[in-house]
């Protein structure tokens, strides 16, 4: 803190921390401490808030607990949000692994472009590229008909669809960092070890995997956070049986009208993305500075 | 190379076709579809190719509405976040270890929130002040998280920075202040053009945050998300093909620039 004055002078330092002071205490803390005290609270007309039954209680919570149908949903979100990185990450260890260490400069040059361009697009207007080719009428059906794999159109939108369209928008979530994490391993190591005779599972099992680790779980936390927070594509791709627990909250607020429940719910969704993090992060040994580059 | 060497090979090449089938089969169907004369957006069956779609598009007064919305949220998200953004990144570079994790891990925890999250809890907030969802809420919103990125970026920069060129700027007369705007901002101009870039990217295309907070709003998204729900036409698809294209130039022309700048640092890390 001295440095700060020392280096930038009284004037320019205080202009510095007033304003991180109002982000981090006006636009990060106070908003997620109000959520906090509005889910110990009941939900009570104007009138009556202040009065006697205003009270602390952990009620909004023991409801989500004691709801069956939103407990399973809420569930329901964290498998599929699980389900849908492990997909992510299956789908793009071959490719990263291929850029890092097989791709020659122009592949490599290519490939970059080529994965970044699409994820500079809107992440409704990619959903909604997915609304239309799994649209019943659509042309996955029609291409599926037309070879005779199907016999009659399929209904994608469902589960299928939000974890086909889950995978799509996190897929750069997932790649990069783990081909940065495989990038600066060294080809003699993997030579080294084929040389010795191991498999190619082994290598990677061995070699690559523990090396690459720290990129493995950058791209597995940020995944599974966007997963189990996306609204998009389960609102878009999703059919009423595949109801998304971000989508409970948002009618507390909008049809419910119970925005304490709601606060309730989205913090319970809060505290299992930190949750989900720490243990990742723990269990990888991965610094958090290391995560958020 | 053995024989199973080659299917490996083969079974790769496979892969990679179908992941790069993947990544662009639903753009380059979205984009198809707007010039297709069918009501509903789709590529099958082809009822004639037509420019209809560009034209109810561009006739769409809400459609222009939604795009003055989103360009005036990200103008504020951009003014509030570069400052906030540079002075945290100052701050946080000028800590001590403890001191320094901790507020690095306050810093980052808005990226590693979900959006719906931030958006409700502003939501909540501001209802105390008797403030409901709109535009200020939006860019408040927004910026909780767009300055995140914005410090990273600037942080990343920092890294680089020759302290020595203050003292000698210092040692030569120079107030803390003219130091600050004649040596520092200029060194940091990159990172803060392209997290000023970054910024309205991400304030464009957000969704989670914006919906919780937007009142009675509609910007662009929550504009294109409503039309899927409630009467989806290939005008829809006309605007997204224009977005795509616009993005798609942006981020090549982004990525280009980025490229040659490394290589200029590169030319310039030779030896001296």
């Amino acid at each position: 803190m001295r440095e700060l004055f020392q280096r930038f002078g009284g004037w320019l330092a205080s202009f510095f921390l007033i304003l991180v002071a109002i982000w981090l205490v006006g636009m990060v803390l106070a908003p997620n401490l109000m959520t906090l005290d509005y889910a110990l609270r009941p939900n009570l007309p104007p009138a009556r808030i202040g009065g006697p039954e205003d009270s602390y209680s952990l009620a909004n919570f023991a409801y989500l607990a004691n709801e069956a149908v939103h407990r399973t949903i809420f569930f329901k979100t964290v498998w599929a949000s699980a389900l849908v990185t492990l997909t992510t990450f299956v789908v793009c260890y071959p490719i990263a692994f291929w850029m890092a260490q097989r791709a020659t400069r122009a592949q490599l040059s290519i490939a970059l472009m080529a994965l970044i361009v699409p994820f500079f697009v809107n992440e409704v207007l990619r959903t909604l590229g997915w609304y239309i080719i799994l649209a019943y009428r659509g042309p996955l059906n029609a291409v599926l008909l037309g070879l005779g794999i199907i016999e009659r159109p399929v209904r994608w939108q469902g589960d299928l669809g939000v974890l086909a369209g889950m995978v799509y928008a996190y897929i750069l979530f997932m790649l990069l960092p783990i081909y940065n994490a495989i990038e600066s391993l060294e080809k003699a190591q993997i030579e080294a070890a084929r040389d010795l005779g191991a498999p190619v599972w082994r290598i990677h099992w061995r070699v690559v995997i523990p090396h690459a680790k720290a990129g493995i779980a950058t791209g597995c936390v940020f995944t599974f956070m966007l997963a189990a927070g996306s609204y998009v594509a389960p609102a878009l791709l999703g059919s009423p049986g595949s109801r998304w627990f971000t989508e409970i909250i948002y009618n507390w607020f909008f049809e419910g009208g119970d925005w304490n429940r709601g606060a309730a719910y989205a913090l319970v969704l809060l505290a299992l993305c930190l949750l989900v993090v720490l243990v990742t992060l723990r269990i990888f040994r991965v610094n958090l500075a290391d995560v958020a580059k | 190379m053995s024989g199973a060497d080659r299917i490996f090979r083969a079974l790769f090449v496979f892969y990679l076709a179908g992941f790069a089938f993947y990544l662009f089969a639903p753009l380059v169907i979205m984009s198809a579809a707007s010039f297709n004369e069918s009501r509903f957006p789709t590529v099958i069956p082809w009822q004639g190719t037509t420019l209809d779609w560009f034209r109810a598009m561009w006739a769409d007064r809400a459609m222009w509405e939604a795009l003055w919305t989103s360009a005036v949220v990200a103008f504020f998200v951009v003014v509030i976040s570069i400052p906030a953004g540079t002075a945290a990144a100052l701050v946080l570079t000028t800590l001590h270890a403890r001191a320094r994790s901790f507020a690095y891990a306050l810093m980052v925890s808005p990226l590693l929130t979900p959006g719906v999250v931030i958006g409700i809890a502003t939501l909540i907030l501001w209802r105390q002040v008797g403030v409901g969802g709109g535009l200020l809420l939006i860019v408040i919103a927004q910026a909780s998280f767009i300055i995140c990125y914005v410090m990273l970026m600037v942080v990343a920069r920092l890294q680089r920075f020759d302290r020595t060129q203050e003292e000698a700027a210092l040692g030569l007369g120079a107030s803390r202040f003219m130091v600050f705007r004649r040596v520092l901002l200029p060194f940091l101009r990159p990172a803060l053009l392209a997290s000023a870039g970054l910024a309205v990217l991400q304030s464009f295309e957000n969704y989670n945050t914006t919906l919780f907070v937007r009142g009675f709003e509609t910007p662009l998204t929550v504009f294109i998300a409503t039309k899927v729900r409630t009467g989806l036409t290939p005008a829809v698809n006309a605007l997204a093909l224009i977005m795509i294209a616009v993005t798609v130039i942006g981020a090549v022309a982004y990525e280009l620039a980025r490229r040659r700048r490394l290589r200029d640092n590169r030319a310039a890390d030779l030896p001296h």
